[in-house]
């Protein structure tokens, strides 16, 4: 690391108190888990199991994607109900590398094709797969398959001035046609089953606990830079910008800014950092499933944020974490309570909680140090004050 | 034969000529008593000239050996099922009794030859029928398994027939019947014949005229006869394509009369308040599930629980929608966003609960008979009745629905408020009230729609999800706050899908017309029926 | 944005038999407008004279069905959007102030700031010392100085109207367009404002919207009287004051 970066992230950090401890708990998570899960002896009261870390880095992975949808959302007010797409785009992208790392070892045995492929008697790869045995090029399509998208999608949805309630369901759309295209089988992504059976990554055994706690590390790490990527862009005049389009659209363009290049640029690159999460969420799931692609998804990650509080970033990873913890735990003993509390949160953080957890916590640090303004106050979302 | 054939063109020239009436039935049917055959038949060519209507059925009934006379008083009856007690119906009084011993009677007995000229003369009554149901139900018979000796009875038959739909009937049988001729003139001619159905029959037979071997050659010996089927084939397959066209034009059609049920409250909704109501799917399902509770409450009337499902699914989701509305919508005003946001909860508790109250599997709601039949316009066109209803029905909201808006105050309160908010609220409109009333509407219809959708579609909780993406396209494409916009969208958006489906699949389909909605939005980012004004662009 | 440069131009905006409709209602109906570059111009009219509708049309909001619309003589601005028009050099402040809610008083003017635009300047742009100097200038001549660390959102009405006009002047614009400013002020700021803004216009263009009387007696500008879209009388005041139509339609009531 070099000086300069160094400086930034101290300066991120300095006004940032609860930004801190966020990103301690995310550090500790991608450290400690780990490292337990794998030299902690077995049975022993430290020993984590190989369950819950893979659910910690799962919701890693949910708090990255929750960065890039607040980073829309949050500051630009663009209200994605798409950003699933996004995640299960580079969720594909890369297990289709691990696809072709799964070789001769298939059920079918064939070297040249995936199982599934085999299954429907196709007798040679298609076009689209070519390039996957090699990871660098299936990174590189963790960024280019969402980013096209999102790019060709919103370089035609923001031109025509689609905002608000229009574009949200216009996304919802996108993510569910695509949805729908994922379970055929005709597409080439292994319909229903989606891509699974995966070997290894790089060489390593998907299945190890060595491997899969690389992978927390990774998810951790990966969100740790993209905390600060997103936070030097939206303490940037950039991130003002944004701010502005939110607040007065119109009257950003009057200030002479050319609002639907911020929002593509911002669309654009909140859809890679989607993708990125998938990418990783993908060997350590060790599946890409199209039901990823469902619109309830995508409106889910929205809950996350909101819960966490719009607007701030760290609130955006609170309420990752917090619900997809929650989701887990009912789930698995109240399976039939889930949704009424999922949509229980949706009412009742819109209506009672605008400002999420972390407009809360915010509230209570100012009254602690007296009235002081803090520049940093979580920003209120624009569609607040029309209220009034 | 030759006599019978010659005999039959005698009482074809009489029967159609019709002056009939030369003797009276009680006369007529004198003949089939006795034992020769012969007289048996001369009975017959004067039953079919008698002009009265139990003429028909006694040939009918002789056809299939019911006929049976009376060994005391001679009289004719018609017998199903010869035994002790049965009742028959007596020809000459005209009435049932009951037979008490079964050699009472006696059946009139018949040989081929009779049988032969049975079916012609029933055929001769029964196609120059006043009654256009019985000649369509006789020349499809007919045509089911056309015999050489009908050829004559056809022939004059098709000359009079003014219905295109019996004349398709008649000239395929003639048309099957001259195939087999040895004669290639005869044989070109049935396939003039031929052109005239668009019965799959016909259709077949043309295509096995034209088909070809492995080098092209046609496989029918007349070659000539195999060029000029082939150049019919092509004009009756244009003819095909017409009516493959316009099926899918009515069923794009229906299936836009369904999304206009579904969208319309949504795009109400929308007009009026600005928000996204993402229960609206789930208050088409409260009202797919209000029809199958109905019809849980009164399973004899299973015909008129429609009738009733409509109001009571009308009610139920509308008081969800008002109790939405000012439990939640109301604290969210002026924010579209959180709005959308809260109705998707309230969209996932609903689900939940019907799943826990009606089980997560699909609830089977039966459709009444009337609803369940097929129409068959012809051989190339068939619909299914619930389709056309679906069609009717919509339009029927649709009409009730804009003379609401048009001619009530609450319908002029409404339409103001889309308008321009602020100003309708300073000239003394209870905005909040109009709003409250909007979203139950808006709600309301949904739950109708859920009844029109229980007829068509699998009932269970995920029913909205179902529709609810397709409403928001109508709604995107058509527009906002103008039911026009609403309903063009729906028919065009259903018809597009019901066009791409068969060529492309369902699913590519749908892509496709998302990208056509996207692109279409360059053009027109607010839908074909933009509100205009300056409260809007805010 | 000297005078010697503006010069060189006839008018600084040309409007020309301009008409434009919403729904069959003609909210503008062939009016036609010629500012001279460094001209003051104040424009009264009643309420829904399209007014605010005429500055939509010159900054591009909305595109009028008719009629031509020029900035210093041969820029067709019809033809071009909002982002580009401010970028020329056209600068509005709405009827309605509209500033950004959730950022501070120093924010709002560095958005507003002159300077580029673009996407990727934006993200690593940094403020020079020099203009961290300017935003301060502009804060303590909008009176703003107390609250230079305050959300926009928690200022009064006539603070939002000051900090709009310092953005409209920080953004350095050639024309400035600006929609009843006065309103929410007090007496004193209204002629605060009437002075400041005849100090700009002694090298700008401006245009200025107002119901307030005296406050476009102390403009002592030429005045221009729009009724039902198109102009009714134009001349200094006393003249437009003794026409017996500007009496009748507006100054009578
Ligand atoms: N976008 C719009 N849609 C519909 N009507 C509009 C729109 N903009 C302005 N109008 C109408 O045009 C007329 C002129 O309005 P405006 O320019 O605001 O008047 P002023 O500013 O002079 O008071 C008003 O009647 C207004 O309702
Ligand atoms: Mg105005």
């Amino acid at each position: 690391m070099n000086l300069l970066q160094q400086t930034f992230i101290y300066k991120a950090l300095q006004n940032d108190i609860f930004g801190r401890y966020v990103l301690s708990f995310v550090i500790i998570i991608g450290t400690v888990i780990p490292l337990l899960n794998v030299f902690a002896p077995e049975g022993s009261m430290f020993d984590i199991t190989t369950f819950t870390m893979t659910l910690m880095g799962k919701i890693l992975c949910f708090a990255i994607l929750a960065l890039a949808l607040d980073l829309v959302w949050g500051y630009c007010g663009i209200l994605s109900l798409g950003h699933g797409a996004f995640f299960s785009l580079g969720g594909y992208a890369m297990g289709m590398y691990l696809m072709r790392q799964i070789g001769d070892r298939g059920v079918y045995g064939n070297p040249e094709l995936p199982d599934f492929m085999v299954f429907l008697n196709w007798d040679a790869l298609p076009w689209y797969w070519y390039g996957f045995d090699s990871f660098g090029f299936a990174l590189l399509m963790v960024f280019l398959a969402p980013g096209i998208l999102a790019f060709v999608f919103g370089w035609m949805a923001f031109r025509s001035r689609v905002t608000g309630v229009y574009f949200s369901i216009i996304t919802q759309a996108l993510t569910f046609a695509l949805m729908q295209a994922f379970f055929m089988n005709k597409l080439g992504f292994g319909g229903n089953n989606g891509l699974t059976d995966f070997k290894d990554i790089l060489g390593f055994n998907i299945q190890s606990d060595e491997t899969r706690s690389v992978l927390v590390f990774t998810a951790a790490l990966v969100l740790c830079i993209t905390y600060f990527v997103c936070k030097y862009i939206v303490s940037s005049k950039f991130g003002k910008v944004l701010v502005s389009i939110r607040d007065a659209e119109s009257r950003t363009r009057f200030l002479g800014y050319r609002v639907e290049h911020y929002k593509l640029l911002v669309f654009t690159f909140s859809a890679i950092v989607a993708g990125v999460a998938g990418a990783i969420y993908v060997p350590l799931v060790g599946a890409a499933n199209p039901s990823e692609f469902s619109p309830i998804n995508s409106i889910g990650i929205v809950i996350w944020v909101a819960l966490g509080g719009r607007g701030t970033l760290y609130g955006a990873i609170i309420g990752a974490l917090v619900i997809g913890y929650a989701k887990s735990y009912f789930t698995t003993s109240f399976p039939d309570l889930w949704l009424y509390i999922l949509g229980g949160l949706f009412v009742l953080t819109t209506m009672y909680l605008p400002e999420g957890i972390a407009g809360r916590l915010e509230q209570l640090r100012q009254k602690r140090n007296g009235s002081k303004n803090d520049p940093s106050t979580p920003a209120k979302n624009a569609e607040l004050e029309v209220a009034k | 034969m030759k006599i019978i054939k010659s005999l039959t063109i005698i009482v074809l020239a009489f029967s159609f000529a019709s002056f009939a009436r030369a003797n009276n039935f009680e006369q007529a049917v004198q003949g089939l008593l006795e034992n020769s055959n012969k007289k048996k038949a001369a009975a017959v060519e004067q039953l079919a000239k008698v002009d009265d209507p139990r003429s028909l059925p006694t040939l009918k009934a002789m056809l299939d050996a019911k006929l049976y006379y009376k060994k005391d008083d001679k009289s004719l009856v018609i017998i199903t099922d010869l035994e002790e007690g049965a009742t028959v119906h007596n020809l000459m009084s005209q009435s049932d009794e009951s037979i008490s011993d079964k050699r009472a009677v006696s059946k009139v007995r018949i040989n081929n030859k009779l049988r032969r000229l049975l079916r012609s003369s029933i055929a001769v009554l029964e196609l120059s029928s006043g009654d256009m149901a019985i000649r369509l139900e006789s020349a499809k018979n007919l045509a089911k398994n056309p015999s050489a000796d009908m050829r004559d009875v056809l022939i004059i038959a098709l000359e009079k027939e003014s219905s295109s739909k019996i004349a398709g009937f008649l000239s395929l049988s003639l048309g099957l019947i001259d195939l087999e001729n040895e004669d290639p003139a005869v044989r070109r001619k049935a396939v003039d014949y031929l052109s005239g159905s668009v019965e799959p029959q016909a259709i077949g037979a043309l295509k096995a005229l034209t088909a070809k071997d492995k080098d092209g050659n046609y496989l029918e010996q007349d070659k000539e006869l195999a060029a000029y089927a082939a150049k019919v084939f092509k004009r009756v397959d244009t003819k095909m394509q017409l009516f493959k066209t316009s099926e899918n034009m009515l069923f794009g059609l229906s299936l836009g009369s369904v999304l206009l049920l579904a969208a319309i409250g949504l795009a109400i909704t929308f007009g009026v308040m600005g928000v996204i109501n993402m229960a609206h799917g789930e208050m088409i399902m409260l009202g797919a599930y209000t029809t199958f509770t109905v019809q849980q409450l009164m399973p004899e009337l299973i015909g008129a629980s429609l009738f009733v499902a409509i109001p009571v699914a009308f009610i139920v989701a509308a008081a969800v929608g008002v109790l939405m509305e000012r439990l939640i919508i109301r604290h969210l005003y002026g924010r579209p966003l959180d709005t959308l946001l809260a109705t998707f909860g309230v969209s996932l508790i609903l689900q939940q609960a019907i799943r826990q109250i009606y089980g997560a599997n699909s609830v089977s709601v039966i459709s009444p008979p009337w609803i369940s039949g097929l129409w068959e316009v012809n051989g190339a066109l068939a619909l299914t009745y619930n389709r056309i209803y679906i069609l009717l029905f919509a339009m029927l909201v649709l009409g009730l629905l804009a003379l609401l808006l048009k001619k009530t105050l609450v319908g002029l309160q409404m339409r103001a408020v889309t308008q321009n908010r602020p100003m309708a609220n300073s000239m003394g409109i209870r905005a909040g009230w109009v709003d409250a009333m909007t979203f139950g509407l808006g709600s309301g219809i949904a739950g109708i729609a859920g009844v029109a959708l229980s007829q068509i579609a699998s009932v269970s909780p995920n029913l909205g999800q179902t529709y609810i993406v397709d409403s928001f396209m109508v709604v995107v494409f058509g527009g906002v706050g103008n039911i026009m916009g609403t309903f063009i969208g729906a028919m065009t958006l259903g018809v597009i899908n019901k066009f791409l489906e068969p060529q492309v699949g369902a699913v590519i389909g749908k892509i496709i017309v998302l990208v056509f909605i996207i692109l279409f939005i360059q053009w027109r980012p607010r839908g074909l029926f933009a509100l205009k004004g300056r409260f809007v662009e805010d | 944005m000297n005078t010697e440069k503006t010069e060189k131009f006839q008018s600084v905006l040309y409007l020309n038999g301009v008409t434009k409709s919403f729904d069959g209602f003609k909210a503008i109906n062939n009016l036609s407008l010629d500012v001279s570059p460094g001209e003051l111009r104040a424009i009264i009219g009643p309420n829904g004279a399209g007014k605010s509708t005429m500055m939509d049309i010159i900054t591009g909001k909305t595109k009028p069905d008719k009629g031509e619309v020029r900035f210093k003589d041969n820029i067709d601005l019809t033809r071009h959007d909002e982002a580009d028009i401010a970028n020329m050099g056209i600068g509005r402040k709405f009827q309605k102030p509209t500033v950004i809610d959730s950022l501070t008083v120093w924010d709002n003017l560095d958005l507003a700031l002159a300077g580029n635009r673009g996407i990727w300047q934006t993200l690593v742009f940094k403020l020079s010392s020099n203009q961290c100097e300017r935003i301060e200038e502009i804060i303590s001549l909008i009176g703003l100085s107390e609250k230079t660390e305050a959300l926009a959102k928690n200022l009064s009405h006539g603070q939002k109207q000051w900090l709009e006009i310092g953005m409209l002047i920080i953004q350095e614009p050639e024309v400035l367009l600006v929609d009843e400013p006065a309103g929410g002020m007090t007496d004193y700021e209204t002629m605060e404002t009437a002075k400041l803004l005849k100090d700009i216009a002694k090298n700008h263009s401006v245009i200025v919207v107002e119901h307030d009387m005296d406050f476009v007696r102390a403009l002592d500008c030429t005045v221009t009287v729009l009724h039902e879209g198109s102009v009714l009388a134009e001349g200094s005041l006393e003249k437009v004051s003794a026409d017996p139509r500007v009496i009748e339609v507006y100054l009578g009531r």
